[in-house]
């Protein structure tokens, strides 16, 4: 048959030649392959992770463990407004919404606060909507931690005491980039007021 | 009439070449992870222990910890039957291989052997074509359609390449003229003249038992009865637990006694280059007795000889990770039209070159 472009080009098998025949150069040239990568792996520094002691860097763009954000001055910024939970295509957070009471103004920032935040880590697919959705600025997804493996499932459902984070600055970070020691001293300074 | 205290060392021997043969079996399945990960630019096993090095142990806990399972209709005796015959014709043939010299203190002469039989050579033959009966009533008592094409497999390829191996043993023997390894060693070990190994006389011979030893063994690329693309796990599809532990064992068994008897036949067993003129210059610059010096020399000779067989093992290894499977009609037009005739010619040429006195 004619082919269409006129560019088929005709092979034809043409009969090994003794050596090919003889398998023997052949499986030389094969042993002589993997003997090379023998001594690569050997002597250089091979390309494996060997993960939990070594990890690789993460992107700058990483969305990992999400944390609750506190204000300047260290309260917290959630309000429970529930936007997060809304925007959550995998239906991963849950919060109960309490009311601030008096003498509490040093730990909420605004009258409405979380009682209770949940983020089912199991369901979670870290696309980072409720970053997005947070009007307060008060979720973020870090671009440094993932949520460690655990035995029990009930593990993967981090409450408050996880997610928030903590009241000393230095242990503090902005996006996930720790604070530097003079930034972290004018935090606690503000704090102190 | 055998006396006592050579009895008694024979048992000792054999219960230490067996406890080594276990041992080497045990670290060949490290060894093998190891080398492949390396030829593939991967790093191996490295978690249990230094290096790793207790990875066998982990193996063992895990393959004793699993449970015993056995198919429906399953012929139960010969389901249990065929990895001990598998494991024991393994271990049996590593008793005639001469491991090292004479050992001598004072009037008390002791062989680095098993058993010294004048037909060694005809015994590990014997013993390793039993060896088949363990994968053939394994994979027939599995009632699995799986393993029973291994088993058929394992059958029909042992018997074609142990034809091809018995005939390139054939050229090795008509040099020697004897049956036992022990003869057979020591005649590789003319003095002054270390390199008459019977490589030098016999190398197509070698390149033949060589390929001969890759299918009798059922390592890649001959390693069809195996097959995990086709046929699941071969002959071993059903085997869980230890049961099927023995079966990875014997094969790794079945290498280290193909290398040692490739050492023994081709590479001069315990003899190593220069022996002679090391145990005389021990002998006559450092003033030791001639019975101390040859007890070193028997030493370094089993060292040598484990050196050899390590070597042969790594080959094993090297090759598996290199080399993709033959169909099983390629395996077969190789044992039959290529291998059996080239043995066959490489009986006629040694003829004629012993007729010819060039080599003898």
């Amino acid at each position: 048959m004619q082919s269409l472009s006129n560019r088929a080009k005709k092979l034809e098998a043409k009969p090994m030649t003794l050596a090919e025949r003889a398998y023997l150069p052949a499986i030389f040239q094969g042993l002589s392959i993997t003997m090379r990568h023998f001594f690569r792996a050997a002597t250089k520094k091979q390309v494996t992770v060997r993960y939990p002691e070594e990890k690789r860097p993460f992107s700058p763009i990483f969305r990992g463990l999400h944390v609750l954000k506190r204000d300047e001055v260290g309260r917290e910024r959630c309000t429970a407004c529930g936007l997060c939970a809304v925007a959550c295509p995998a239906e991963a957070i849950t919060m109960v919404a309490g009311e601030r009471k008096k003498g509490e103004e040093n730990l909420y920032r605004e009258e409405k606060y979380a009682v209770s935040y949940e983020v089912n880590m199991l369901r979670c697919i870290f696309c980072g909507l409720c970053e997005e959705a947070c009007p307060k600025a008060a979720v973020y997804l870090q671009p440094d931690k993932m949520a460690p493996p655990r035995f029990e499932r009930d593990e993967f459902i981090y409450g408050k005491d996880r997610l928030v984070e903590p009241v000393d600055p230095s242990a503090r970070s902005i996006r996930g980039i720790q604070l530097t020691p003079e930034q972290a001293d004018a935090l606690a300074q503000r704090m102190a007021q | 009439m055998i006396e006592l205290p050579t009895l008694g060392w024979q048992s000792i021997v054999i219960l230490v070449v067996f406890g080594v043969s276990l041992l080497i079996a045990t670290y060949c399945t490290y060894a093998e992870r190891v080398i492949a990960a390396f030829l593939q630019d991967r790093v191996g096993p490295d978690r249990a222990g230094p290096f790793g090095l207790l990875q066998p142990l982990a193996d063992a806990v895990k393959l004793f910890t699993k449970e015993e399972f056995f198919p429906a209709g399953a012929n139960k005796a010969l389901f249990i039957m065929g990895p001990c015959l598998a494991m024991i014709t393994a271990l049996m043939s590593s008793a005639v291989i001469p491991f090292g010299n004479v050992i001598q203190f004072g009037n008390n002469v002791f062989n680095l052997q098993g058993i010294e039989v004048n037909i060694g050579m005809l015994w590990v033959f014997g013993i390793v074509s039993l060896g088949v009966y363990g994968v053939m009533i394994g994979g027939w008592a599995s009632n699995n359609k799986f393993s029973l094409l291994g088993a058929i497999r394992a059958g029909s390829q042992n018997i074609s390449y142990e034809l091809a191996m018995g005939m390139a043993l054939i050229a090795v023997l008509m040099i020697s003229g004897t049956l036992s390894l022990r003869e057979i060693t020591l005649q590789q070990s003319v003095a002054g003249e270390w390199h008459f190994w019977n490589i030098v006389k016999q190398p197509l011979g070698f390149i033949i038992f060589l390929v001969c030893a890759f299918a009798e063994t059922n390592r890649t690329p001959f390693d069809l009865p195996e097959c995990e693309t086709e046929l699941v796990g071969g002959y071993h599809t059903e085997y869980s637990s230890m049961k099927m532990g023995l079966y990875l064992f014997a094969e790794y068994v079945n290498v280290f006694v193909a290398s040692a008897v490739m050492s023994v036949l081709y590479f001069g067993g315990f003899n190593f280059p220069f022996q002679y003129e090391l145990r005389d210059w021990f002998v006559n610059s450092q003033g030791w007795e001639l019975m101390s010096a040859q007890n070193l020399i028997s030493v370094l000779g089993l060292l040598g000889l484990f050196g050899k067989i390590f070597a042969f093992i790594f080959f094993f290894m090297w090759v598996r990770w290199t080399l993709p499977r033959f169909r099983y009609d390629q395996l077969m037009r190789l044992g039959w039209t290529i291998l059996i005739p080239l043995a066959i010619f490489n009986i006629l040429l040694t003829g004629g070159l012993i007729l010819g006195g060039i080599i003898k």
